[in-house]
């Protein structure tokens, strides 16, 4: 296929994302942060499907949007909310801690404007509809074993979650 | 015998002091009497013994060292005198008699006994017999050993001896403050005298290396030219005069021969009339070698002298207490025996010594007959008519008086015209000044002394029927020395009857044979070498008692005698019949002068001002207590001032040093770091605050400081 | 800046990740700074994905890997924020202040 209107997409998916970024940061509620941060993750997997890594897109969709945030929420039910809804938003330091983190991101634009010539801008227009199964022969292929790591990390996530969140009886 | 063993003659009475001391307390009263009287006797008797056999021996002196008393004689005591020769210090235990003592040795033993005789009567009815027989006893061991000493050093402590003695036996009546106070004020005023003695001891022995009288003198002798004037001799006498002036009562330390009134009469008579006032007298006579080579020293003694013999007889003229009277006229008595000395009669002086003694011993013994019968008052006032009641008294004391008065044919007459005459013709007439007030001082003593005659025995009785009722004559044992010694009176002056009255009367026996026995002492060795000396050899001629004759000797002695007669008579005309309330001439005319007289002309009192501080002039208080409280004022200011300045810098010290301790020492070392530990911890508290937040701020503030430190730079 | 280039991925993952950073620092409700982390994560993929496309497809298979990693964690998370949640009746971040001293 071929890329149309590559700037216009990609100025507003990334706008929705940062806006969207912003709000999961600002709200008071957390629900509204969480519905804010799916936004931003569907903002994501846009902007995967512009870099033509469709596989991407659709596990972040699937597995962020559609499993952790769906996590989130449930556990932001479970836990108290009127009475986070009353209290301050930001902690005693968030003036230091915006400087730094304004610090840090200052630095690392500073690194990409300097760096920028290390890397070329754009390389060859990869196929789409072959993406998921170089992505999958690469995986099984190369990394064979982090992913078998990677099933027992899960394992051991799931007992783990499961045993954090037991009922003492 | 007696010679030889003269060193027993002070230890008979001493011994009796010591009987009395071990086991006088409870001795009975006739064995005081039998130990500590038998023990004088025993002395006089042996006196006579070794006088005699000195006498008889034709040695001009005898010496007989007993041992060696200070140094010794290995030479390692030398020291460098005047001159520069060295010389050994030795100081023996000696006796030396010689003309000149052994008339003191007879007349102080032979008086003393006779006074422990009459004490027996007098203190019959006193306490404390055996402790005044014992301190009676204790003096004649100290008088004795002044006179009888051959040095200087040894005399002196027969000088402090009866210096103790006086004050011992002064404040006898202890009980009575003011004997006390008058013992003090007589122990005191010796004691200045005492340092001149010293001192003049202390010079002597520099010039000369020896203080033996016999050493002194021959030296003075032989040196006399070279020596004569000489500013140490004119020191060393003066200094000696100091102390005879406290021992002999002259002004200005005459102040406590009143004041020994407070002692019972026999210790009045033996010590503040015959003897102990003597010594001084004793000691410039026996220095006379010295006192040769001074003539300005001559000079002072016979100006104190007369100036004290007329003092004391112008105060003594309205004393009332009968004691005080005798006192005054002893005083200046004694001034006309330094006036004697002064004026280079010392055979004179000697002789006045001698006739004085037993006619004033007389004199207080009588008046203590007269306070005996009189249930003890003393006062004139209270007395009068007398004569009839105590015969005996009144006859001696009568003879006492006419003796001192100078009415010719008695003692008082050869030796008082003796040196009257002397004053006025010896040193070329130098001395006439003087003879004006010896003059005056003749008619004055005459006056008071039958001032005191009459007031007692003559005219109406003053006193109280009590008292009249009691009086009777005193018993056997006071009466009888009373006559003994009136008996002396008379006849004792004989001995120095004068040649120009010899001449008068056609007597061609010795005369003044008393001038004689004197001769060795005081004359001069070496008479050649004086010849060109100037001054002294009118002194020496006068010494040397050369024959004088004329018109001017007859004139002075009528004119001696016109004064006593002139005396009694204004006496007579004003006492002789006094009744109650009598007038007192002189207060009659002269009222401040009266009073000023009675109140013996404030001396006492300017002493107090001056000398003792016992009185403050104004705000300020001078003498020795001034001196004490200047003193303790310094201590207590200036020297415990800096004791507490001492304390409070201590104290302050402490503070300061407290406070550097708390503040600086705790605050700034101790606390300090702690502090800088805190202080310092809390930052690196924070990196584990437990706020995970936190960690994650730093997290990415390391990396940052990484991104920036590998990849930027 | 028409010209989309690899840079303008890096820049908006840049800032994705700090606004990510700043909400784990700043917020004080639990669920928050979890859902920040998410974030921060995000931003990570999109830097992967974005290099992949220059290079082979390595960037990719990290970033897979990198999901589900962000998967478990988020549920051992939340299961941990249950578990505080159950004791201490508060989602502040700043209750939780028991290693404190």
């Amino acid at each position: 296929m071929n890329p149309v209107a590559t700037p216009f997409f990609f100025y507003l998916l990334s706008a929705i994302a940062v806006i969207s970024a912003l709000v999961v940061i600002l709200k008071k509620n957390p629900v509204h942060s969480a519905m804010a941060l799916i936004v931003t993750l569907l903002a994501l997997a846009g902007l995967y499907l512009m870099l033509y890594a469709p596989f991407m897109a659709g596990v972040q969709i699937v597995v962020y949007a559609g499993g952790i945030m769906v996590l989130f929420l449930i556990v932001i039910m479970l836990v108290n909310l009127e009475e986070a809804e009353l209290q301050d938003r930001f902690n005693k330091m968030w003036h230091v801690a915006t400087a730094a983190g304004l610090a840090l991101g200052g630095l690392l634009l500073f690194v990409y404007y300097r760096g920028a010539r290390l890397f070329p801008d754009a390389g060859p227009a990869l196929p789409e509809n072959q993406n998921t199964q170089a992505v999958g022969i690469m995986l099984y292929r190369n990394y064979m074993l982090p992913f078998e790591i990677a099933s027992i990390l899960l394992l051991v996530a799931i007992v783990g979650a499961v045993v954090m969140a037991k009922k003492r009886v | 015998m007696f010679l030889n063993l003269i060193w027993l003659i002070p230890l008979f009475p001493a011994f009796g002091a010591a009987m009395m001391f071990f086991f006088g307390r409870r001795a009975p009263k006739a064995w005081v009497n039998a130990v500590c009287v038998g023990m004088v006797v025993l002395a006089f008797l042996w006196s006579c013994g070794a006088v005699w056999q000195f006498t008889h021996s034709g040695q001009p002196q005898f010496e007989k060292t007993v041992y060696t008393w200070l140094g010794d004689g290995t030479g390692k005591l030398t020291f460098p005198t005047h001159g520069g020769a060295p010389a050994e210090f030795k100081v023996e235990c000696g006796f030396l008699l010689d003309p000149l003592s052994s008339v003191w040795l007879l007349f102080v033993t032979g008086v003393g006994m006779l006074i422990h005789i009459y004490s027996t009567g007098y203190m019959a009815h006193e306490g404390g017999y055996y402790r005044f027989f014992g301190y009676l006893n204790l003096f004649m061991f100290s008088m004795l050993t002044l006179i009888l000493a051959n040095n200087y050093v040894l005399m002196f402590v027969g000088w402090e001896g009866v210096g103790l003695c006086s004050y011992l036996l002064i404040g006898f009546y202890f009980h009575k403050h003011s004997a006390s106070t008058a013992a003090n004020k007589a122990f005191i005023v010796n004691r200045v005298g005492d340092a001149g003695v010293l001192l003049g001891t202390f010079t002597i022995l520099w010039l000369f290396g020896t203080v033996n009288f016999t050493g002194v003198t021959a030296a003075a002798r032989t040196n006399a030219a070279e020596l004569m004037g000489s500013p140490l001799i004119m020191a060393a006498t003066l200094a000696l005069f100091v102390g005879a002036c406290g021992k002999s009562a002259q002004v200005p330390l005459y102040v406590w021969l009143p004041d020994a009134m407070e002692g019972p009469t026999p210790v009045s008579a033996l010590i503040h009339a015959a003897t102990m006032v003597t010594a001084g007298v004793y000691m410039v006579a026996r220095s006379n070698a010295l006192f040769v080579l001074a003539p300005e020293s001559m000079k002072v003694v016979a100006i104190v002298g007369a100036i004290t013999a007329i003092f004391a007889a112008s105060i003594g003229l309205v004393q009332n207490d009968i004691k005080r009277v005798l006192a005054y006229s002893t005083v200046s008595q004694l001034g006309y025996m330094f006036l004697a000395l002064g004026v280079g009669a010392f055979a004179a002086g000697v002789f006045h010594v001698f006739t004085h003694a037993f006619f004033k011993a007389l004199l207080f013994l009588g008046s203590g007959s007269v306070i005996h019968a009189m249930s003890g008052e003393q006062d004139m006032r209270y007395m009068g008519g007398l004569r009839r009641k105590i015969p005996v008294t009144f006859a001696t004391m009568l003879i006492g008086t006419l003796a001192i008065a100078g009415i010719p044919g008695l003692a008082g007459f050869f030796s008082k015209d003796e040196i009257l005459w002397q004053t006025w013709s010896s040193n070329g007439g130098a001395y006439r000044f003087l003879w004006y007030m010896a003059f005056a001082t003749a008619i004055m003593t005459a006056f008071y002394m039958f001032r005191l005659v009459y007031l007692t025995f003559f005219g109406e009785p003053r006193m109280s029927h009590e008292v009249e009722h009691h009086v009777h004559e005193s018993p056997k044992s006071m009466t009888v020395p009373l006559i003994v010694l009136a008996l002396c009176s008379i006849f004792a002056g004989y001995l120095g009857f004068p040649q120009s009255l010899a001449k008068v009367i056609g007597i061609h026996a010795q005369t003044n044979r008393f001038e004689h026995f004197l001769e060795p002492v005081f004359a001069r060795q070496a008479a050649p070498a004086l010849e060109h000396a100037g001054e002294g050899h009118a002194v020496q001629q006068a010494a040397a008692g050369e024959h004088h004759e004329g018109a001017t000797e007859y004139l002075l002695m009528f004119l001696s005698v016109a004064a006593a007669g002139f005396g009694w008579w204004a006496a007579s005309r004003a006492y002789s019949k006094a009744g109650k309330g009598y007038a007192e001439p002189i207060q009659t005319v002269a009222p401040p002068v009266y009073r000023t007289l009675l109140n013996k002309y404030y001396v006492d009192e300017a002493y107090d001002y001056v000398f003792t501080g016992r009185r403050k002039i104004g705000a300020v208080r001078l003498g020795a207590q001034g001196l004490g409280s200047a003193l303790w004022k310094f201590d207590s200011e200036v020297i415990d001032g800096g004791v507490n300045g001492t304390a409070w810098a201590t104290r302050t010290l402490g503070a300061v040093s407290s406070l550097w301790d708390k503040y600086v020492i705790d605050g700034l070392c101790v606390n300090g770091p702690a502090v800088v530990t805190r202080a310092l911890s809390y930052p690196v508290r924070m990196v584990q605050w437990g706020v995970m937040q936190w960690y994650a701020l730093v997290m990415v503030a390391g990396i940052a400081g990484f991104i920036w430190y590998y990849v930027l730079r | 800046m028409l010209e989309i280039g690899t840079t303008h991925y890096l820049v908006v993952a840049a800032m994705l990740f700090i606004i990510g950073v700043i909400g784990v620092l700043t917020r004080r409700n639990v669920v928050i700074i979890l859902m920040s982390i998410e974030l921060i994560l995000n931003a990570v993929n999109l830097n992967l994905v974005a290099f992949s496309r220059l290079y082979d497809l390595h960037g990719q298979v990290f970033a897979m890997f990198i999901v589900a990693d962000a998967a478990a964690e988020a549920a051992v998370g939340l299961g941990i924020l249950i578990a505080f949640f159950r004791n201490r009746e508060t989602v502040n971040m700043d209750e939780v202040d028991l290693l404190r001293w």
